[in-house]
This record gives structure tokens, C-alpha cells and sequence, in this order.
């Protein structure tokens, strides 16, 4: 009867395993919904981009008290997770704390330290909790945070307060346990569940040994199923900034991509020299209509986005009142990309440009990057943005009329306004 | 310097300078604000003045200048971009230009960053970074401040400047070399506000919503307390002034280009 726990952990283990791994595929998929697009130069800078602003949140620091509280949460995930493998050695092998004989007062030490950095992660989540519900700080209530946005937010924050909830129970009844001959393994004494034991100490040792496995038990399935909530859930940002940071723009912010497709165009209706040279077929599409027709890295982009609001705060055409919101295009396009993952088809009559994003919203952009400029793992909204307007140009010929008036100004006066290109020069005769 | 006031201030253009088979130190791209804009006709006089007191061989393309295609692209429409910029590099190249100087920058960010890839490779400086070249290399004396001694001014920064190419630091030390107080908006540097006229807004009426940028940007700039706010961008200005106008306080805020501020200070 004793393999039976062992049975349902690895049961366990599979299921939520073969979740999460179905849904890594699928999300991998989705990202390659997206047009292919070679970012594989520059290795250096992309390992030192990765190394400072994922790992090392560089850009969070814009914002010190939430980048403090946030590198609790984050460095209490990293490391409390090393405590995870000991979980699954025990969960698998039938065993009790089997580093414990082994590392001695290290090991009492390394729990001491999992058990501050545990308080650290309570202390950052509630205040996060707070930060959202009571003070209601303006970014985290805009229109698209809709219910479930706000929901998502502050699940992830409660199922971490429980996650922490779990190892100080276990640890308090643990330290009981130890002293009361019920054979578990001395493990030395841990200061802070050791402040939880007078709450535990009327138990009988068989409501201890309950309680013991039952917060044993919550632990394990909680980050397990966490991870695949995670893979629907704002949250995944823990996985994806890095590879988001990684794959970043390295250009300058105010550089748009060429369209190589339309040069050879242009040169031979010019007359230019180097035509057809270098011929380059033309797409299905200029510019982005579906989340097909963008870059996987804006793809990319979407599943890396916590919606934290960074970006919208700073837009300029938000902060005025207008819709755009650099963040809603970012959870549009993550919408729409899981629609169309989990039908299989783009070809549901919907598109990204009309059903989720309007064209009041991206003709609103002054592309002034400070969307970019403020994001934490360097999501490129205004990129997104600028593919849009090209469909909306020239595939549609539905820019703003005033626009269209520039374009025929550009396109006989050489300027954008109505001036003749002969006086171009007349400044200089005052 | 002293010869100055001797010299006729003549623009010459580039056709003019291949014709006598010169080649000057810069090509000045004016571009169409700094052509057409009254305003901004200013901007470029006061920077040509600069260039001719400090007796600086340059040229500019005169009526064969041409939109460099920024508005056009930002709009979407590529097309546009590339009929501009190929013709544009055409020009350019056919005069063996190597370094350009440009009071726009949008123009700035243009040429430099995006004519690369279309065959345009040159060196491009944003006017306040060329002038505190000049600085640096002692060409370009602007101790004292004349006029602008002890006053307070705050500098906008333009967006194309700063957050696309990282230019905060020039056009702050430009200013500073004039023992002025510089005084910075809420939102300034990397986090700075926009004035609203990017990303081809300039040429279009703003969306719906509860107030126009430049309104909100020219609030934060009246709140410095400055008597002048600095820009360096043809676009800037005309939101900032338009935005100062409808504030009515033109009479207590002024809004000048950092060549003006510079040509001014020395009594150009």
C-alpha cells in the first residue's frame, strides 16, 4: 500500500505534463503562425540583452518600489523552485526530505532561506494585491482590462500566496512531527514556520501527519497546475521574456523595416540601376491585416506581455484620451492568435485589423516609441502599429483622408503640404 | 569670424558647387519644413548664419531637395517612402555626398537610419549634435550666453532625437554651455512626452479623446516656470507654439530652436 502515493505522483506528474506540454506545442505553433523572419545575427549583444533585461530586469528599475517587490517574487520563484526537485525525488521515491541526512545544517540553513524569501513573496504579493483592488492604480483598470484580465492578475497573486501558505504549514507541522517519534527526518530548525507551531501543537500526530502531506501534496499539484495555467495566463511572461529579450530589435527604435518586395518596384518604375537584380517575391499582402501576416517575433511579443500597463501609461494619444492602447494591441493579437490556434483556421471571416483592433486606434500612434521605450522585456507594439497602417495604405487605400491628401502632395509637390516644388529654394532670397 | 560681415551670405547649391567642381564639407538638408515653413524658415536662417560666421564650407540641394519620404512611410504607405528615398539617394549619391547636417529629425532619422538599406550610406548629424561637435572642437565659442544668461529654459525633447536614436545629451549641453538654468518637464529624457506631430500626425486632425498632446506636453512645459522652451525639431515647434497660442501665453513663453538660441546668443 505504501507505493500508492508513489503512483499518484507520477500520475500526476503525466498528466499535468502531457497539459502542459500539448499546450508549449500549440503556443509554438501559434508563434509560427506568423511570417518567418531572421534574427539570428548578433549572438553577443542578444545573450547580453537576454542576461541584463530578462534576467536581470533592468528596465523594471524605471519603477523602483513594484521592481523591488517584483524581484522578491521573482527571485523567491527561482529559488524556491530548487526545493521542487527534492519534492519530486520524494514524490517519486517514496522518501521524506531526502537531502536533509545529506547536507546537514545546509540544509537547515538553505530551508531558512527558502522560508524568508517565502515571507518576501507574501509581503510582495499582497501589496501587489492591494496596489490593484484598494488603490486601484489607473493602469491596471483601463478598458481592456476587462474581468478577466483583472481576474488572471489576481489569481496568479493569490496562487502564490497559497504555494507560500503550503510550505510554511508543512514546515511548522514538519518541526512538530520531528519531536514527536513519527519517524521524520530531523531537519534542524526553521525560524520562521517555527513562529506557526503554537497553532499546530494541539493536534494529535495523525491530524499532523494529515496536515503535513495534505500541504505537502497542495504544494506539488499548485505548481504543477500553476504551470499550465500559466500557459493561458498573463503570467507566461516567466518563460517568454527571455526568449522576447533575446529576439529583440537591435536596430535604432526609429528605423522601420524595409519592404524589400516593393524596391525592386519602385527602382524599375524609376529607371533606377540595380533593378530585377535582386528580385524579391511579392507577398500575399502588403502589410498586416491577420496575425498571419505579422513577424513571428510580434507573435512572439504577445505571449511575453503581462499586461502590465508600462506602455499604455506612457502613450501619448492614451494618457489624451484617445483609444489606442499600445498594451490592448498586444492581448488583441495574443487573442486572436489563439483563436485562430484552436480552430485550426484563419478562415472564420474574422482578422486582427477590424474585429480586434480599430483603425481609430492605429492612426492615433505618433510613433514616438515610448510604448517600447517602456516596456520591461522590449515588446514592440509601435511595430505591430506601422504593419497595420502599410494594409490599411496600400492594400486598402483607407488611410485618413488628410493623409491621402499628404501622399498626393509628397507624390506632385515633393511635400507633404501644397507648396510648389519650384519654391522649395525661395527661403534664401530674404 | 571677422570676416562676417564682409562676406555676402550666399546659399550655394549643389549644382552651383559641382559646377565649379567643388565639393563642400557638408550638404545642409533642410528638408520641407525648414523650406516652407515661415516659422521654420527662421530655424534654417539662423543656422545658416552659424555655418557662414564660422566660415564652414557647405552646400544644399536647393530645389532639387526633395520629402525624404517619412511621413509617407509612417502613414503606411511604403510605396511612397521608396519613390522619395531612391529618387533622394539618387541625388545625393550623384553628388558624392559623405556628410549631412539637418535641422529635422525626422529627416535625420530618415537618411541615416533608413537609407542604408536602399543604397544611402552617409553620415548624418542632427544640427545639435554638429553644433556641439563644434563645440568640442573649439570652433563654436558659446560662453557667456549673451542674452540668455540666467534664464530658465526647458528643452522638449524630440522624439526622433531621443527615444529612436538616444540623442538626449547634445542638445542639453548645448544649452548648458550658455549658463542658463535648465529646467526639466515631469516627463523628460527617455520618458519624455511627445508633442503629438510624429508618426505622420503632423499632416492630420488627432482622434477623438479628451485633449490634444501638445496641449498636455505645453501644460507640463508652463509648469517648469521657463521662459523659453527649446526644441530641435520643425514639428515640435509648431505643436508647442500652437499649444503655448491657445494658452495664451505667448507673452510669457517663448519657443525657439536650439540653432536660433545659439545664432541669438551670438548676436547672429
Amino acid at each position: 500500500m505504501k507505493i500508492i502515493p508513489q503512483l499518484l505522483f507520477v500520475i500526476a506528474i503525466v498528466i499535468f505534463g502531457y497539459f502542459f506540454s500539448k499546450r508549449v506545442i500549440r503556443i509554438r505553433k501559434n508563434i509560427q503562425i506568423g511570417r518567418k523572419e531572421d534574427r539570428s545575427d548578433q549572438p553577443a549583444k542578444r545573450f547580453r540583452n537576454m542576461l541584463l533585461i530578462a534576467f536581470g530586469q533592468k528596465k523594471m528599475f524605471k519603477k523602483p518600489l513594484p521592481a523591488v517587490l517584483h524581484l522578491f517574487i521573482y527571485v523567491g520563484f527561482l529559488v524556491i523552485n530548487l526545493e521542487v526537485l527534492e519534492f519530486i525525488i520524494d514524490g517519486l521515491l517514496g522518501t521524506h526530505r531526502i537531502f536533509a541526512p545529506y547536507l546537514g545544517g545546509f540544509y537547515t540553513f538553505c530551508l531558512n532561506f527558502f522560508e524568508f524569501l517565502a515571507l518576501a513573496v507574501v509581503i510582495s504579493c499582497l501589496v501587489f494585491l492591494f496596489r490593484r483592488n484598494i488603490l486601484k492604480i489607473p493602469r491596471f483598470w483601463q478598458r481592456e482590462m476587462t474581468s478577466w484580465p483583472r481576474l488572471d492578475a489576481n489569481l496568479i497573486l493569490i496562487i502564490e500566496i497559497l504555494l507560500m501558505a503550503a510550505i510554511f504549514t508543512m514546515n511548522a507541522t514538519d518541526q512538530i512531527l520531528q519531536t514527536r517519534g513519527a519517524g521524520y527526518t530531523a531537519t534542524g530548525r526553521f525560524f520562521l514556520s517555527a513562529q506557526l507551531i503554537p497553532l499546530f501543537e494541539g493536534a494529535s500526530t495523525a491530524q499532523l501527519i494529515l496536515g503535513e502531506r495534505v500541504a505537502w501534496w497542495a504544494h506539488i499539484i499548485g505548481i504543477l497546475g500553476f504551470a499550465v495555467y500559466v500557459t493561458y495566463s498573463k503570467h507566461l511572461h516567466i518563460f517568454m521574456a527571455f526568449p522576447n529579450t533575446y529576439y529583440g530589435n537591435l536596430n535604432a527604435p526609429g528605423q522601420m523595416w524595409n519592404m524589400p518586395e516593393i524596391t525592386n518596384e519602385v527602382k524599375i518604375m524609376l529607371g533606377a540601376a540595380g533593378a530585377e537584380q535582386n528580385q524579391v517575391e511579392a507577398p500575399a499582402r502588403f502589410g498586416a491585416k491577420d496575425v498571419a501576416d505579422l513577424s513571428r517575433f510580434n507573435i512572439m511579443n504577445a505571449y511575453a506581455c503581462t499586461e502590465c500597463g508600462r506602455c499604455t501609461a506612457e502613450c501619448p494619444a492614451n494618457i489624451t484620451g484617445k483609444k489606442l492602447s499600445p498594451r490592448k494591441i498586444m492581448m488583441d493579437v495574443r487573442d486572436r492568435v489563439e483563436e485562430i490556434g484552436s480552430s485550426n483556421s484563419d478562415e472564420d471571416g474574422k482578422s486582427l485589423l477590424g474585429d480586434y483592433i480599430t483603425k481609430e486606434e492605429i492612426f492615433a500612434c505618433t510613433s514616438c516609441n515610448a510604448c517600447v521605450e517602456a516596456c520591461p522585456v522590449n515588446i514592440d507594439p509601435l511595430s505591430i502599429i506601422l504593419q497595420l497602417r502599410r494594409y490599411t495604405a496600400m492594400e486598402e487605400s483607407s488611410s485618413p483622408a488628410d493623409w491621402n491628401n499628404m501622399f498626393s502632395n509628397i507624390e506632385t509637390n515633393f511635400a507633404p503640404w501644397k507648396f510648389a516644388a519650384s519654391d522649395r529654394f525661395n527661403w534664401s532670397k530674404e | 569670424m571677422s570676416t562676417m560681415e564682409s562676406k555676402p551670405n550666399k546659399v550655394n547649391t549643389m549644382a552651383e558647387m559641382a559646377a565649379q567642381n567643388k565639393q563642400p564639407e557638408i550638404l545642409f538638408w533642410v528638408g520641407c519644413a525648414g523650406s516652407y515653413d515661415q516659422r521654420y524658415q527662421k530655424v534654417t536662417r539662423a543656422l545658416v548664419k552659424i555655418l557662414h560666421a564660422l566660415d564652414i564650407s557647405f552646400a544644399v540641394l536647393g530645389p532639387e531637395e526633395s520629402c525624404t519620404g517619412d511621413p509617407a512611410r509612417r502613414a503606411g504607405n511604403e510605396f511612397l517612402f521608396q519613390m522619395q528615398a531612391i529618387a533622394n539617394i539618387g541625388i545625393l549619391n550623384s553628388y558624392q555626398i559623405k556628410t549631412i547636417v539637418t535641422a529635422c529629425p525626422h529627416c535625420f532619422n530618415t537618411i541615416k537610419n533608413e537609407y542604408p538599406e536602399l543604397g544611402g550610406e552617409y553620415t548624418v548629424l542632427h544640427h545639435s549634435t554638429f553644433l556641439q561637435r563644434l563645440i568640442d572642437e573649439g570652433r563654436l565659442v558659446l560662453k557667456g550666453g549673451g542674452n540668455f544668461k540666467g534664464k530658465k529654459i526647458t528643452y522638449h525633447d524630440s522624439c526622433f532625437l531621443g527615444r529612436a536614436n538616444g540623442i538626449y545629451e547634445a542638445p542639453r549641453a548645448l544649452l548648458e554651455e550658455l549658463d542658463i538654468e535648465l529646467v526639466e518637464m515631469k516627463r523628460c529624457g527617455t520618458t519624455g512626452l511627445c508633442c503629438g506631430a510624429g508618426g505622420a500626425q503632423m499632416f492630420k486632425e488627432p482622434e477623438a479623446g479628451k485633449k490634444d498632446i501638445n496641449i498636455e506636453r505645453t501644460e507640463e512645459a508652463l509648469d517648469t516656470g521657463a521662459s523659453i522652451i527649446a526644441s530641435a525639431c520643425p514639428f515640435c515647434m509648431t505643436m508647442l507654439s500652437d499649444g503655448v497660442k491657445s494658452k495664451e501665453k505667448e507673452e510669457e513663453i517663448e519657443v525657439l530652436d536650439l540653432a536660433e538660441i545659439v545664432a541669438k546668443s551670438k548676436g547672429l
